[in-house]
Formats: C-alpha cells, sequence, structure tokens
C-alpha cells in the first residue's frame, strides 16, 4: 500500500484540509437542496443529482434553469457543458491516479474542482493519491448530506417564494463565477454573456439563449487560440 | 420527463469526467480545448446569473430579484462564504415583498 509512505503527519494535515472542504461543502448543498425542491423537483431526483451528478456548477444549473420554467433538456445541455471543465481535470490528475481497473472509474466520478485542487499541490504522488480519495470521500458524505437536510427542510415549506428561494440561484451562480473574475478578460465574457443572454431570452425558448451563449462563447475562444 | 433529464445529465457529466482520465492527454492538451473550456462556465455562469435574476420565462423583468442580486454581489466582495450569500439574497428577497 502506497499510503504507508507518507507521513503520518502528512495524512493528518489532508485529512483536516479535506473535512475543512468537505464541511464547507456541504453547506453549499443544503442550499442546492433547498434550491433543487423549491425549482420542483422531487426529493428523490434531488438526492439523485447530487449522488449521481456530483458536481456542483452543473447542479444548480439544471434546477436553476427548470426552476425559471425552461425545459429540463436545456437545463441538462448546460449542466454537461459547465462539466466539461472536469475533463481537463482529468489531464492533470492522470500521473496521479491509476490509469487502469475499476478504482479509475470510481476515481472518475470523484473528479471536480476541489479534490484536483487537493490532489496537484502535493509533494509526491503517492500523497496526491492519498489526498484525491480523502477529500472525494468526505466531500461526497456531507455533499449529498447537506443535500438530503435542504431538501427536506424546502419539502416542509408551502410556498419557497416566501423564504425569498427564487431569488437564491442567481445568488449561488454568482459566488461560483466570483473566483474565476479575477483578470480582465473573464470580466469581459462574463458582462457580455451576460448582455447576449438577455437580448436573445425574448425570441427563443427559455433555456436556449445559455446554449447560444456557450456556442458564441466556444468559437470565441477557437478562434482566439487560432490568431 | 424531468427523470429521464435528469439521468442523462448525470450520466454527461460523469462520460466528461471519465473521458479526462482516458482519453490521451494530445488531445486534451491542445491550444484550442485549454483554451476554450476554461470560458464556458465563465460564459455559462454569467448568463444564468442574468437570465435568473432579470426575466421571467421570457420576459425581461426588474423585482425583488434585482436587489437580492445587489445584495450577493456585496456579500461576494467581503467574501463571505458560499451559503450567507445565498442565504443574504434569499433574505433581501422575502423582506423586501413583506414592505
Amino acid at each position: 500500500m502506497d499510503s504507508a509512505r507518507i507521513s503520518t503527519q502528512a495524512r493528518r494535515g489532508v485529512v483536516r484540509d479535506a473535512l475543512g472542504i468537505a464541511i464547507a461543502s456541504g453547506a453549499y448543498a443544503v442550499s442546492f437542496g433547498a434550491i433543487s425542491t423549491a425549482a420542483g423537483l422531487s426529493l428523490l431526483q434531488t438526492c439523485a443529482l447530487s449522488v449521481l451528478m456530483f458536481t456542483g456548477a452543473s447542479q444548480f444549473a439544471l434546477v436553476g434553469i427548470v426552476g425559471a420554467g425552461g425545459s429540463v433538456w436545456a437545463g441538462a445541455a448546460t449542466a454537461a457543458l459547465l462539466g466539461s471543465r472536469n475533463a481537463l481535470y482529468g489531464v492533470r490528475l492522470s500521473s496521479i491516479l491509476d490509469r487502469s481497473g475499476l478504482r479509475r472509474l470510481l476515481a472518475a466520478h470523484l473528479v471536480i474542482d476541489e479534490t484536483t485542487a487537493m490532489a496537484i499541490a502535493r509533494e509526491s504522488p503517492a500523497e496526491g493519491r492519498f489526498a484525491f480519495w480523502a477529500t472525494g470521500a468526505a466531500l461526497f458524505s456531507l455533499w449529498n448530506l447537506g443535500t438530503l437536510v435542504g431538501a427536506l427542510a424546502t419539502d416542509l415549506v408551502p410556498d419557497p417564494k416566501v423564504f425569498g428561494l427564487d431569488a437564491a440561484p442567481p445568488a449561488a451562480f454568482l459566488a461560483l463565477l466570483a473566483p474565476q473574475l479575477r483578470a480582465r478578460e473573464p470580466m469581459a465574457i462574463a458582462l457580455a454573456a451576460g448582455v447576449v443572454a438577455l437580448a436573445c431570452l425574448p425570441f427563443v425558448p427559455a433555456g436556449i439563449p445559455l446554449l447560444i451563449v456557450a456556442l458564441i462563447v466556444a468559437l470565441f475562444g477557437v478562434l482566439r487560440s487560432r490568431a | 420527463m424531468i427523470w429521464a433529464g435528469v439521468l442523462v445529465a448525470c450520466a454527461s457529466c460523469y462520460a466528461l469526467k471519465l473521458a479526462g482520465l482516458s482519453l490521451p492527454a494530445r488531445l486534451l492538451l491542445d491550444a484550442r480545448v485549454q483554451r476554450t473550456v476554461p470560458l464556458v462556465p465563465v460564459a455559462l455562469l454569467a448568463a444564468l446569473v442574468a437570465t435568473q435574476t432579470f426575466a421571467t420565462g421570457q420576459h425581461l423583468v426588474l423585482d425583488v430579484r434585482a436587489a437580492a442580486l445587489g445584495v450577493a454581489v456585496v456579500a461576494v466582495l467581503l467574501r463571505a462564504p458560499f451559503l450567507v450569500v445565498v442565504a443574504a439574497a434569499a433574505a433581501t428577497a422575502a423582506l423586501l415583498r413583506l414592505l
């Protein structure tokens, strides 16, 4: 077992960080559970998303779009587009994780922002692997627990609008977006995306403006990198 | 219908994660992929903020959600934790509706 090569001190540090991240994410999952049930998804659908999708921004996008009256397919497409960044994490993790067998199938499910950040910041591949699994296990547990708590709490509320829950999704998207706006280019892209989405909104079904924005930004990215 | 969309979305998200661990690195390290993929969440999240704040269905509207977003912006600038940002926005909308 390669985890034996990690010092007890390093392992303790990793576990402490993993728990910290998992607790913060658990709180964030409570808001996901609440928003999802308020959007009209059932308790089971809400929990299924956290168990099976397990990537926050995509989950928020799907329930946000359904809650705003968009089709679930527009929501599913947006969720998948938001999940595309997880594919890039795999490249950085492939030198740390086993690339074969059943374990890779399980590892793939845990490839998200937090586990990647925790795994690649380590001194040795063995430590990175331990950080990946520790963070993944802690986060998966508390993410699903948080979702259940939020969903159960909102299920008891007759009208979610009374608690302003319809105003919660944009705040959640903003909080997810904010850390990515540290440079001028992403800021400009964000502003342009907001304007374009609102401009085409009256003319196409709900949810479609997001796909138009995704198409434009993808074209922009490809053309920019060619120049 | 919602179930079908939920399950297809879950399968797509898993396939993307697995692709990252399975596809040849050469493909994923391509300059166009590396430049484009990180831009997609920025644009989509911004578009989600805009459409979920300033629209109801296909109509542009200005209501308490705009004020709630303003409060969320302040909370984000103050580096408040995720849950605080969301709760502050929800509370703002709820209070303004009571007035």
